[in-house]
């Protein structure tokens, strides 16, 4: 029963791995970037939550103002910090990429201070069946990351845009010459992604209500982790790593032996998975194009 | 009156200039070749008139507009569509999952159905495999897919470069009746090929380039009958 209960507690962590994960490999997948600054979006969309519970109480519209910020902040970053650098090294990017991640942590600090702010979203119980005793909170993470997962999916493989967004991906110049623009796509990319990372924020501050600058550091580096165990660029690769992720992480923790090195093993195994295949679970070997 | 005008068009790489200024244009209704060995600019001209690439200097206009530094997926929606080098067809899309691409331009197209179903009677191989990923198709039937999705668009002038490199002899003849019938529906045809025989005979007029410049230029029967392009590349 007790293994039961902490798969569901990893299902639940993984599910929000996956969807910060799905933010970095999107836009791997779409604008040949990393964008280091994602994890810090989610940090964001967390102080857009405390904000407008502290003067409206709600932690629904919280989660709303969230999304329609950090979807704001992530078109705008796009624009004003990576477009002029399209077509430069990939090195510059990244370090563009390094500087947005400070400037938005920094930002926080300077408005909200370094002090952790508590953010109690809801304290929703727990419900008990079939002889396990499960946080609400926990169902409601998991249950609203699958239905976005789905809608998500459903979106790619079956609209106009989601197509678009395939062929992008995969060859910038054809897609061009379908009459796709480019940069709207991209811009698209960037919404999605920002919108997922507000959602993350709000499971992350349901089950943990302490908040401050560096909220988005360390997921995003598990997530950005789960993204390439699942291989870069695969949209189901990063729900898969994620889940993995998060299995694994509950798992770790559970075992007082190895709890306090969880982190490590979740690292060593992106290096084992990584050793037997290079392109990730789901990643697929694609020639470069000259 | 001309559809597509290219003035002194030059295109630069870093300190190589691969287009010197050319200059050509294409009828309504004609179908003209470009030929000339590799590297002599061909598959820079496609795609500088289409917009992938930047031109220096000199200007296109198609269709009475000035597109010399309009971006790609604005031209395509102005009725102009290319067939690349290469196929290029969405490897991890379904053929007809390509073909809606090749639509994308059409804003709520009410007869989309009814030009699926064109392409697939023109094309019976795709229809036999729509639901198949395009990586999987073989080398002629990718060619196919991207004649036909660049035919999804309704293109007033449609631009294939090399369509048929690497296509065994029976194959090429196909691509070269699908192009001739393309034509006589009504699209203005921009060829650019290696095969210079195959496609001197389908053209009304052709240019030949050398090393980034228009050297020759003629009716189809004048290139072929050309002392000089028969010795460069009629093999005699």
């Amino acid at each position: 029963m007790k293994f039961i209960e902490t798969l569901i507690n990893g299902l639940s962590m993984g599910s929000t791995y996956a969807m910060i994960a799905l933010g970095y490999t999107m836009v791997y997948g779409i604008a040949k970037m990393l964008n280091f600054a994602h994890g810090d979006v989610i940090m964001v969309g967390g102080y857009m939550i405390f904000v407008t519970m502290a003067s409206l109480g709600n932690p629904i519209l919280g989660l709303l103002a969230a999304v329609v910020f950090c979807v704001a902040l992530g078109v705008t970053i796009e624009k004003i910090a990576y477009k002029p650098l399209r077509g430069a090294s990939p090195l510059a990017v990244l370090i563009t990429a390094i500087g947005v991640s400070y400037l938005l942590q920094s930002t926080a600090q300077i408005i909200f201070g370094s002090a952790p702010k508590m953010v109690n979203v809801a304290d929703l119980g727990n419900v008990k069946f079939a002889g396990l005793t499960v946080p609400v909170y926990i169902l409601v993470t998991l249950g609203c990351s699958m239905v976005i997962m789905l809608v998500l999916s459903v979106f790619v493989k079956y609209t106009k845009t989601g197509r678009a967004m395939i062929a992008v991906s995969e060859d910038k110049g054809a897609a061009q010459l379908m009459g796709i623009n480019v940069n709207k796509i991209i811009m698209i990319t960037f919404a999605i992604g920002s919108a997922l990372a507000a959602f993350a924020g709000f499971f992350m501050l349901m089950k943990s209500p302490s908040l401050n600058n560096t909220l988005g550091a360390m997921p995003g580096i598990k997530a950005f982790t789960a993204a390439v165990i699942g291989g870069i660029g695969s949209i189901p690769g990063a729900m898969l790593g994620g889940m993995l992720m998060g299995v694994v992480e509950a798992i770790s923790l559970t075992i007082p032996a190895i709890a306090p090195y969880t982190d490590a093993i979740e690292f060593l195994i992106l290096i084992v998975i990584l050793l037997v295949r290079p392109t990730g679970i789901l990643g697929k070997k694609r020639r470069e194009k000259v | 009156m001309a559809l597509l005008e290219v003035n002194n068009l030059e295109v630069r790489y870093g300190v190589i200039t691969a287009l010197k200024g050319i200059s050509f244009e294409v009828k309504e209704g004609e179908i003209v070749t470009l030929i000339g060995a590799n590297g002599a600019g061909k598959t820079t001209t496609m795609q500088s008139i289409i917009g992938l690439i930047p031109s220096q200097s000199g200007s296109v206009i198609y269709d009475g507009h000035d597109i010399t530094k309009m971006p790609c997926h604005k031209i395509v929606h102005l009725g102009m569509s290319q067939v690349p080098e290469g196929r290029r067809v969405f490897q991890e899309l379904t053929v007809y999952e390509n073909l809606v691409m090749g639509g994308y331009s059409i804003k709520n197209n009410a007869n989309f159905k009814e030009d699926v179903d064109k392409i697939y009677e023109r094309f019976p191989r795709l229809a036999e495999r729509k639901n198949q990923i395009a990586g999987t198709l073989s080398g002629g039937e990718q060619q196919m897919l991207a004649m036909g999705r660049a035919m999804m668009s309704h293109p007033k002038l449609l631009m294939l470069d090399e369509p048929s490199m690497g296509l065994s002899p029976l194959l090429v003849d196909e691509v070269f009746e699908i192009i001739k019938d393309f034509n006589k529906e009504g699209t203005t045809v921009l060829l650019v090929e290696q095969n210079a025989g195959k496609s001197l005979a389908i053209s009304d007029r052709a240019y030949v380039l050398e090393n980034g410049q228009i050297v020759l230029s003629g009716t189809g029967k004048e290139l072929m009958s050309s002392e000089e392009v028969k010795k460069a590349y009629l093999g005699g």
